[in-house]
């Protein structure tokens, strides 16, 4: 009795193997073939061209590096992650580099392409300081509401702070990042209702001597 | 860092923009970049093979060839590109490291080749991406242990007696490679015929023998001829005691010998005697007498100090260690639930055989490895559906680790193959480099003869003079320059020879010559003539037989040729020293036709099972005089 138990249960344990494997086969194999068909053609080199600030030239170096990297033409998330990291190995660059691709990530669908980095690097590189602040804000807002509170720019802190590792001098301590908001709001905050908006950023970022010098930094980069 | 990060940082520094307005402190000033950031493309030429490629593509590795200032060096200025005498192929590969950051091994090359690439592009293999890595790993290890065993193959075989030699290392020198003396080989063939007699008398002693008169039942030959059968294993017995006791005193390093393998089968072969003699003939005792007896069977294990293929199975167990434990456990598992199973399936039946689970067990093995005696067998249907599972699970589960030793056992067995093919052609490349050496050593001497004829007779030697290549001239001239330096003089082999039986003989010739600079460092170290007198005198005691071991270059060189009373005519003109001595060499004395004695399958006498090196027996004729032909041998070694 029990023997003919053990001997149907064997039988359909057998039979599950084998159905499973075929049902499930089927699924797979598409779900691949979607996801490898995702490939991004640039447009035109003149155009590009006339949207960005960059030479011919400079598109060309800048395109072949980009397509080096990424022979599929778009750069998702993850990779961003693995650069960053490469680059603040002592850290966790992640937290940052999540916001820094949404930042660049302007039609916000989950990649950035060519054009999307291109034309994040022309502001960055070759744009006025007014482009640049701008550029600035829209990393500090996270939600893209025009409005920075005091937890995004706390996420923005952490994050950068993140960055750095443990092993700093002097040592981190856990308010850090939270002094450094209050002081970053004290100082952006006119009218003191929480939120700093693109025009109090703007005109407190002009009004300060250090930042408007040091903008000027990066523009020999490439 | 990965070329990735390289092409990346222009973006994280621009990215830098977004920490301006959040810092604390004024920004430190960015470096001053002078280099041109417009892209060039690059020419580089391997051996006709152009390549062409961007110049930023190279930067990304600074610290290779290609990446720094270092193939400036290799720069051609009439062409405009960069030239390198290397392999394309595998420029190939290089190259496209740079253009995808991952380092690929192609498959098809030499392990050596690529590496000697790779070094001198100044690219750690490190970097190899890992589709590669373990291939090339795997290569690289195989021709590690490759190189590894040649040379311990040479060292084994051909390292001579050391000069001053105690009786005591000969004759462990002796027991390890009993081909280095006649001796050593008799003991050898004594010690195996003494083996075989006495495992074979084991065996006999047990056949049932016609019964002696006045007995009805067959009687066992051991005890019907007890006497013959006692003496035969006392001759045995002591054969192998006196063997081992020559091991133990003739071993290096006696704790070591001891815990050996070998020694151990040797000690629990020759046990059993012993204590038999010792022991009084009490009942209680003799059947634990009778036990010990079985370990005489041990001695058969003594036979693998003469056969190779049984020490490669040794081995092959012992690598394969971990799928043994495997299958042993897994089979004892397998046991476990089968004999439980068919215990509690036969449990109700009248008069079954399953008495308990202890005693399924034995059908269990029975039926697993397809055996089936029968003389257990279910009854219920419970219990012959469970037999067969089992009968079909043994079936798996022996056969899954099977290969896995198989191949093993294959892989010990052709690389010991390789080693003696090996060492077979060894001993033919060597005499062929040999004779090369000897045909420079000869063009040098016939150059300088040419030389100084040519002093007086100008026009039939400016054509041999022509026909040699201005390398030849530069190579000879050095040679030349040498011997005016150490104000000594390049010879061959004959004068060479000659000289030194004068020097023994007990003329002191005031300039001692040196042989020709290739073949003169291993001679002149140990002094040609005092070998050669301990040569002669060996030779005098072993009766003029003699085998020769293997692959000795300065043996072969030494043993290998007869003198001949003419003196050679290219020392004479050469030689300012009065060497009208004439030698009297007696051609006996030197060295007569080496023959050695067909050597036995290839073995050496090992401790241990771990298969070392073993030598080609090779058979070495003398043929004319100076003419080295050898004719070896091989015979198989399994």
């Amino acid at each position: 009795m029990i023997a003919v138990l053990v001997v149907v249960v064997v039988f359909v344990k057998v039979l599950e193997q084998f159905g499973l494997l075929e049902a499930g086969y089927d699924d797979s194999v598409e779900d691949e073939l979607e996801l490898s068909a995702v490939r991004h053609r640039p447009e035109g080199l003149e155009q590009l061209e006339a949207q960005t600030r960059f030479s011919r030239k400079e598109l060309q170096i800048l395109y072949r590096g980009f397509k080096n990297e990424c022979p599929s033409g778009v750069v998702n998330e993850e990779t961003f992650k693995d650069i960053y990291a490469q680059f603040f190995p002592q850290g966790d660059a992640s937290t940052y580099a999540h916001f820094l691709f949404n930042a660049f990530d302007t039609d916000h669908n989950g990649s950035v392409s060519f054009e999307d980095f291109v034309m994040g690097l022309s502001i960055l590189l070759r744009g006025t300081v007014q482009e640049k602040l701008i550029w600035a804000f829209n990393l500090y807002d996270i939600n893209k509401d025009g409005y920075i509170t005091k937890e995004e720019m706390l996420d923005i802190m952490k994050a950068i702070y993140d960055m750095m590792g443990k092993c700093t001098y002097p040592v981190l301590k856990e308010e850090t990042p939270r002094q450094h908001v209050e002081v970053f709001f004290q100082k952006m905050d006119k009218n003191k209702d929480g939120v700093v908006t693109i025009d109090e950023f703007i005109d407190c970022c002009q009004n300060d001597e250090n930042i408007m010098r040091s903008m000027h930094l990066f523009e020999n980069v490439l | 860092m990965a070329a990735g990060v390289a092409t990346w940082l222009p973006f994280a520094r621009a990215a830098a923009v977004g920490w301006l307005p959040l810092a604390k402190k004024t920004m430190p000033k960015p470096p001053v970049d002078n280099s041109s950031r417009s892209d060039e493309i690059l020419y580089v030429n391997v051996s006709g093979v152009r390549f062409q490629t961007w110049k930023n593509t190279l930067d990304r590795y600074p610290d290779t060839l290609l990446g720094s200032s270092e193939k400036e060096f290799f720069y051609n200025e009439d062409t405009q590109e960069y030239f390198f005498d290397r392999d394309p192929e595998m420029f190939r590969h290089i190259l496209n490291f740079y253009r995808t950051g991952k380092l690929h091994y192609p498959r098809h090359e030499c392990i050596q080749a690529f590496d000697e690439e790779l070094a001198f592009y100044g690219i750690v293999p490190e970097i190899i991406g890992d589709c590669c890595m373990e291939e090339y790993r795997d290569r690289k290890k195989e021709n590690q242990e490759r190189l590894a065993e040649d040379t311990e193959a040479n060292e084994a075989n051909d390292a001579p007696l050391p000069p001053h030699s105690t009786s005591r290392e000969r004759l462990w020198r002796a027991f390890e490679n009993p081909h280095t003396s006649t001796m050593a080989l008799v003991f050898y063939y004594v010690t195996g015929f003494f083996i075989a007699v006495s495992v074979i008398a084991n065996v006999v002693e047990t056949v049932p023998c016609q019964p002696p008169k006045g007995m009805v039942k067959d009687l066992p030959c051991g005890v019907k001829y007890q006497l013959a059968f006692f003496c035969m294993d006392t001759a045995c017995v002591l054969i192998f005691t006196f063997e081992y006791l020559m091991r133990l005193f003739a071993a290096p390093s006696r704790c070591k010998f001891m815990r050996s393998v070998m020694s151990v089968i040797d000690v629990v072969a020759i046990m059993p005697y012993y204590i038999g003699l010792v022991m009084p003939e009490n009942e209680d005792v003799s059947g634990a007498f009778v036990t010990l007896r079985v370990f005489r069977v041990f001695r058969i294990f003594k036979f693998s100090r003469h056969s190779q293929g049984l020490r490669i199975l040794g081995y092959t167990l012992k690598s394969c260690a971990s799928e043994l434990g495997f299958l042993l456990f897994s089979l004892t598992m397998a046991i476990i639930i089968f004999a439980t199973v068919m215990f509690y399936a036969e449990k109700g039946t009248k008069g079954s055989t399953f008495t308990s689970i202890p005693a399924s067990f034995w059908y269990t093995i029975v039926t697993m490895t397809t055996l089936g005696y029968g003389d257990m067998v279910p009854n219920t249907i419970a219990g012959k559906i469970f037999g067969s599972i089992c009968s079909l699970s043994g079936v798996l589960v022996i056969a899954l680790p099977v290969p896995v030793i198989v191949s093993n056992f294959s892989r010990i067995y052709h690389q010991n193959q390789r080693a003696d093919k090996m060492r077979a052609q060894q001993k033919v490349r060597l005499a062929r480099i040999r004779m090369a050496k000897k045909g420079t050593a000869n063009a040098f001497l016939q150059y300088k003869e040419d030389h100084t004829l040519g002093d007086r007779d100008s026009d039939s030697t400016a054509l041999c003079v022509k026909n040699r290549s201005a390398f030849e001239h530069q190579h000879n001239h050095l040679l030349h320059c040498l011997e005016k330096t150490t104000n000594h003089e390049f010879t061959d082999e004959m004068t060479y020879s000659e000289l030194c039986m004068t020097e023994s003989v007990g003329f002191r010739t005031s300039r001692s010559t040196s042989l020709s600079s290739q073949q003169g460092a291993q001679n002149n170290s140990t002094g040609c003539c005092p070998r050669r007198a301990r040569r002669r005198a060996a030779m005098r005691l072993a009766n003029s037989t003699v085998s020769v071991s293997r692959g000795s270059v300065q043996e072969l060189d030494t043993l290998q040729f007869k003198t001949t009373s003419i003196p050679p005519q290219t020392r004479s003109s050469l030689n300012a020293q009065p060497d009208d001595l004439k030698l009297n060499c007696g051609d006996q004395d030197f060295t007569a036709a080496i023959i050695s004695i067909p050597t036995p399958p290839a073995n050496t006498p090992d401790e241990s099972l771990p298969p070392s090196p073993t030598p080609v027996p090779g058979i070495l004729r003398n043929t004319r005089a100076t003419a080295y032909t050898h004719e070896t041998v091989k015979i198989s070694s399994l």
